[in-house]
């Protein structure tokens, strides 16, 4: 048999009786499972998720769920087609064992695999303080019961709900609270809301938004401590400017945190960045070579990225978990050269104060903007980030059938600031500074050391900073 | 006379049933000026790359030409922010937020329309599927929708047959026949116009079931459409709202006649209405070309440069067979995959009417195959209407076993 009909029959073999892990069990592992199977993949599926749920949809519950519209367990994300798989749900991965090939699970099962698909995803960050955290009427929101938790919460009529912090998340929270007629303060520690996704222009305009629709928005300000009653409930927050709020459900929305400490000692170029991948989801170890039974989607996914000078992007957007999945489970059961490369240009999307928020590229690539089309005293517009004088990215306020002439721009590269239209001009089409806060400084970030001599032997290791 | 672009030959009457080898040669000139100074854009990517472009306008008033056409005035032929403001104005009485189940709530009204239309043809052989099925189901649904009255079906739709068949913009424009056709017009659309207005009026005065009251006595957030708006906007959906789905009926049947794999496919998976009507629109487009958009700056696209003024012709029916974007184009593919067509067109133009069109094919379609027996063909291909954007068949003559239940 010549070498090329003998890796032919490999591959053959592997779509055959292969088996495949997936660790993550939401909208990037179904999808992942689905596209398995329209390849061709019949082997043994299995996938593994630390919820008790089936695949839902996150972006209702911020907004439809909360709101009291649809329950949190009507979220079940559609099934485009049977997967056949085994699932084993409520049960976490807790290890991997790359030399031996196989996920540990908390119920002390290990799962063979000769593939692994990570799409482990993010968890929301807690608010710091545990005891604080602890208090009743202290709330995150990311999961399904998370939501059904909170809109309790909201349906009881609070006297006030305190959202901390301001990204998308907080933003859509605040606007939930506002049609429910639920007083609600929002305090951001930025300069405005949203400002770390869209810039200072940009949030300046969300926090009008809000300010408008009755919210009390507080920016430059942290909370310092939560206060709770005899009973434990949370009753009053200190901010940093010394003032206090009462309020009886506080929501900390404070970003998210990448789902990898399952991965500790496998080896693989995981951290608090996610898992650094290559732009065909196939994971680096942690000296950054790649592998070649590893693959990442979704959230927890790093990748370079042609578009933005390959620079390794983490896009937590709806789509990325969507095609990141499709690309992954392709390259799964394939090799050079039938590779896919992951080339989506992210977007994402947002519902806020009767608004219809979305955006394409990378905004905060970008370090101008120019409002290009409309008018933001009527907030309906569109406006581009520019950088180094070509088009990076775009958002539109009420005006998201544009979104399309601009993804096309970004994907030529065109240049910044884009022609002006030939009608719905905006006043003042002058490019400005996008006013992007400078990137914070992470916490705990481990030392990467060097050891060993020998090519053979040299290796990269993790050493946890001790703080 | 020198000869005959593809265009030209394209919208010539003698081709109106099978224009598509002529789009084939056109498409080689992605962007295709015409001797008449128009620029046909006959290519997938083109045509979407210049729906999203800012710089092309679909006001004719902008162009600076005095360009007059019967949807002046309406959603259609103008730009934002005026067209976002009146399509809204439009869309909170025909779908979601305001109206999320309008459609939907239709439903069990169209199946016993196209049912009744079913019934009527029982004990018959030989039947006009334009006459006695894809168009009276569709125009009684549209107005039932906007509120028309069922009566005034034989007046409006001569004065749109009128107009329609006035309209031409090939190398026949010049013929006799076609300006006697052409001076008919007017008066048809004034008719037209004057009825609708007389009718709004009365909603005005004692509002009615149907969107034309509900936007007459309207008092949303933005205000109410201005009468004229109103009146011209009225006409388009009267005129659209039913037009487009009378062809695309009558062309998803003779597609499945014509493809009797693809119909036995369908008969043994009736789930498959849903893309297959896709794919029908795909295959023979209800508008085959858009006519009212010009460039207001220099647009350069695919190696031509459409001059600043210059009127673009948006060829939808030729992209919709472009074999850069879709597989065997010529092929009909019921199951075709990724099957994102320009038959409703794209962008802010996209058509208002789409989710009603739909429901009403899947449901007119979907009944037919399940329950005429043995349809066959009498003449293919059957006799064509002139229109060159609205293109269907003018009768459609299909021999039958029988109606089943």
């Amino acid at each position: 048999m010549t070498l090329p009909a003998t890796v032919a029959e490999l591959v053959r073999d592997f779509r055959a009786n292969g088996r495949i892990v997936i660790v993550g069990a939401s909208l990037a592992g179904l999808r992942a499972a689905e596209a398995l199977r329209d390849e061709g993949f019949t082997g043994s599926l299995t996938i593994i998720g630390d919820e008790p749920h089936e695949p839902y949809d996150r972006p209702p519950l911020s907004k439809q769920v909360l709101k009291g519209w649809v329950p949190a367990d009507h979220t079940q994300l559609p099934r485009l087609r049977a997967v056949d798989a085994q699932w084993r749900l409520g049960v976490a991965a807790t290890g991997l064992d790359r030399a031996t090939r196989q996920v540990r699970l908390a119920d002390g099962e290990h799962i063979p695999y000769d593939r692994l698909l990570i799409a482990t995803g993010t968890r929301a960050r807690q608010w710091p303080n545990p005891t604080e955290a602890a208090l009743e009427g202290v709330y995150t929101l990311r999961s399904r019961d998370d939501a059904a938790r909170l809109q309790q919460a909201l349906a009881a009529r609070p006297s006030r709900v305190l959202i901390i912090g301001a990204g998308f998340i907080g933003s859509e929270m605040a606007s939930v609270c506002r049609e429910l007629d639920i007083p609600v303060t929002v305090a951001e520690r930025g300069s405005a809301p949203l400002v770390g996704a869209l810039g200072g222009v940009i949030g300046k305009i969300a926090a009008e938004m809000q300010r408008d629709h009755g919210v009390d928005l507080r920016c430059g300000v942290g909370v310092s401590s939560l206060e709770g009653d005899a009973s434990g409930h949370v009753r009053r927050a200190r901010l940093s400017d010394g003032t206090t709020i009462e309020a009886d459900v506080v929501v900390a929305s404070l970003g998210s945190i990448r789902n990898v400490e399952w991965l500790e000692g496998s080896g693989l170029a995981a951290g608090f960045w996610g898992i650094g991948c290559d732009a065909g989801g196939r994971a680096f170890d942690i000296n950054g070579v790649v592998t070649d039974t590893v693959y990442v989607a979704g959230d927890v996914a790093r990748q370079p990225h042609v578009l933005y000078e390959y620079q390794f992007l983490a896009m937590e957007h709806w789509d990325n978990a969507v095609l990141g999945a499709e690309v992954a489970a392709h390259n799964m059961v394939n090799l050079d050269p039938d590779y896919y490369p992951y080339l989506l240009l992210p977007s994402f999307w947002s519902g806020q104060f009767g608004v219809n928020i979305k955006s394409v590229g990378v905004p905060p690539f970008g370090d101008e903007i120019v409002f290009t089309q409309g008018s933001v005293k009527e907030r309906r517009f569109a406006a581009a980030y520019g950088r180094r004088g070509r088009i990076v990215a775009a958002v539109t306020f009420n005006n998201g059938k544009w979104l399309e002439h601009y993804a096309r721009l970004i994907e030529q590269s065109a240049p910044f600031p884009p022609p002006p239209p030939g009608w719905d001009q905006p006043e003042d089409m002058n490019p400005m500074p996008a006013e992007f806060p400078a990137p914070g400084v992470p916490t705990a970030i481990p030392d990467v050391v060097l050891t060993g001599h020998d090519p053979s032997e040299r290796r990269a290791e993790f050493r946890p900073r001790r703080r | 006379m020198a000869e005959e672009t593809p265009w030209q030959q394209a919208l010539r009457y003698a081709n109106r049933a099978n224009p598509y080898p002529f789009y084939e040669e056109l498409r080689k000139t992605p962007v295709a000026p015409q001797p008449d100074g128009n620029y046909v854009v006959s290519t997938y990517q083109e045509v979407v790359q210049l729906l999203h472009d800012t710089r092309v306008t679909s006001d004719g008033r902008k162009r600076g030409v005095p360009f007059s056409n019967p949807f002046e005035g309406t959603v259609i032929t103008t730009d934002p922010p005026e067209h976002d403001v009146d399509r809204r104005r439009m869309m909170r009485h025909f779908g979601p937020p305001e109206c999320p189940h309008m459609i939907a709530g239709f439903e069990p009204e169209i199946r016993r329309i196209f049912g009744e239309l079913l019934d009527n043809l029982t004990g018959k052989t030989r039947i006009d599927l334009v006459d006695e099925f894809a168009f009276p189901g569709p125009v009684t649904v549209i107005c039932k929708v906007l509120g028309v009255p069922l009566e005034a079906i034989p007046s409006f739709h001569g004065w749109i047959e009128t107009a329609l068949d006035g309209l031409d913009f090939g190398p026949e424009a010049n013929d006799p026949e076609q300006q006697r056709r052409a001076a008919a017009v007017p008066d048809a659309v004034t008719a037209l116009r004057q009825y609708l207005g007389d009718l709004i009026g009365q909603y005005r005065k004692q509002p009615g079931p149907g969107m034309l009251s509900g936007m007459a006595n309207d008092d949303g957030p933005e205000g109410p459409l201005s009468q004229e708006s109103l009146v011209n906007n009225a006409m388009l959906m009267l005129f659209a709202g039913h037009e487009t789905t009378v062809n695309l009926i009558a062309h998803s049947v003779m597609s499945l006649l014509r493809h009797p794999d693809q119909l036995e496919k369908l008969r043994r998976r009736p789930e498959l209405i849903v893309p297959g009507i896709e794919e029908f629109l795909r295959f023979e487009s209800s508008v085959q070309l858009w006519p009212t958009r010009s460039a207001l700056e220099d647009v350069e696209i695919a190696g031509t440069t459409i001059p600043k003024g210059a009127p673009i012709f948006l060829c939808y029916g030729s992209a919709n067979r472009d074999s850069e974007r879709f597989e065997n184009p010529d092929k009909l593919d019921l199951e075709r995959p990724d099957n994102q067509h320009v038959g409703y067109s794209q962008g802010i133009h996209y058509c208002f009417g789409a989710p009603l069109a739909r429901l009403e094919v899947q449901i007119a379609v979907g009944e037919f195959v399940r329950r005429v027996e043995n349809p066959r063909l009498v003449e293919d291909p059957p006799p064509y209407r002139r229109n060159q954007i609205f293109r269907g068949p003018r009768h459609v003559w299909v021999d039958i076993d029988g109606i089943r239940e």
